[in-house]
């Protein structure tokens, strides 16, 4: 593995999203989402409204480390709060 | 009535998932590894957090040729998406011709990147080249090795040369799935040969036009050999697109961090717009039914 050149925070970042994958899989099996639409422009289903939450996040993150200086914890805990507003009225 | 669901077909799909983790997941993440950290050789790796986005977030080398391939990958699209369906709506339908013409067009489909790249390298000369020498003639003052206009012009026109085939192929395709009742509604109807394209032709084409608009877009977006061998990205920087920068960055300066961190943009963006894409042609599918 140390081909690979893990760090700490990456490897803390890949179990987060393996962990969300195998929790969006459990819950599909136990209850089946259906499209709705929510105050995102499109109706979605519980898998894109994932997706949307997590790649406007990783945009999101590149805005304020490239252009800003706030720190990105910051970006962090508004990345979360985002995902899960998104998931839940998106 | 209560359907008992069985899942156990998903274990089939086990084999792809391990190839694709093989193949693709475990190097994409390798390269976020990668881009975190100032990488000096195997065992001299120091974690520098985001630094490396930073710096190419900001730098003006990357922003330039990012907006040279949005350019790059609007202007392919917006020439061959509509030249590629008229070229489909005006082939013949059948007999020896339509077979000719099938063949003509996949001519320059079976050819591999850097011989186009050399064919247009030496058919744009000024000096040596037919089409060079012919807009010269004409008293066109034309040349790409050292004109930047120039040579975006034979980098487009090259892709375009190149791959109008597949789009054309692909409506091809469509355009004799059509039922012929469509046509005879029509007729009926005295529908003109414009009614009959918006209403009947375009929606039927519209599957294969998403894969056609998609397999274009991160095509041209990771377009390399061609403009490679035709100008070397050059004169100056001006037809220096993404994957090149990035090409220079890793191999050439060997900048392993910060090439790493730009390839994780760079994924994003391609993601990014391939989804914007998909949603909105699945959407307006959705929205008339």
């Amino acid at each position: 593995m140390s081909w690979m050149a893990w760090t700490l925070p990456t490897a803390v970042f890949f179990i987060v999203i393996a962990s969300i994958l195998v929790g969006m899989t459990v819950w599909e099996i136990r209850s089946p989402c259906i499209d709705r639409k929510g105050f995102l422009p499109i109706s979605t289903t519980r898998g894109d409204r994932l997706f949307i939450g997590l790649l406007s996040s990783a945009f999101f993150h590149l805005y304020i480390v490239g252009f800003t200086t706030i720190s990105i914890w910051l970006a962090l805990l508004l990345s979360i709060a985002w995902l899960i507003s998104v998931m839940r009225w998106g | 009535m209560n359907k008992i669901q069985n899942n156990r077909a998903w274990f089939l799909v086990l084999p792809v998932f391990i190839l694709v983790a093989f193949s693709a997941i475990i190097p994409l993440m390798t390269v976020v590894n990668y881009s975190v950290q100032d990488i000096f050789d195997q065992n001299n790796a120091y974690f520098v957090g985001v630094e490396w986005y930073r710096d190419v977030l900001q730098d003006p080398r990357l922003q330039d040729s990012l907006l040279r391939q949005f350019m790059y990958s609007g202007s392919v699209l917006a020439i061959e998406i509509p030249l590629g369906i008229a070229v489909a709506l005006m082939m013949p339908t059948r007999g020896a011709m339509a077979s000719l013409s099938l063949i003509l067009l996949a001519i320059p489909l079976l050819i591999p990147w850097n011989v186009v790249g050399t064919i247009w390298q030496i058919f744009a000369r000024a000096d040596i080249g037919l089409l060079g020498y012919a807009i010269n003639g004409m008293g066109i003052e034309y040349n790409y090795a050292t004109n930047a206009t120039d040579a975006w012009l034979t980098v487009v026109l090259m892709d375009v040369w190149h791959w109008t085939s597949l789009i054309a192929l692909l409506c091809y395709s469509g355009l004799r799935a059509i039922p012929d009742a469509y046509y005879q509604a029509a007729k009926i109807d005295r529908a003109s040969d414009w009614a009959i394209f918006k209403y009947i032709q375009l929606p039927k084409l519209k599957g294969v036009l998403i894969i056609g608009v998609l397999l274009r877009f991160m095509d041209s977006f990771m377009i390399y050999t061609e403009p490679f061998v035709l100008t070397g990205g050059g004169p100056g920087n001006s037809t220096t697109f993404l994957s090149q920068t990035l090409t220079k960055m890793a191999i050439g300066q060997f900048d392993i961090g910060p090439a790493a961190a730009f390839s994780m943009i760079y994924f994003l963006i391609v993601l990014l717009v391939s989804w914007l894409f998909f949603t909105t042609i699945s959407q307006l599918d959705k929205n008339k039914t």
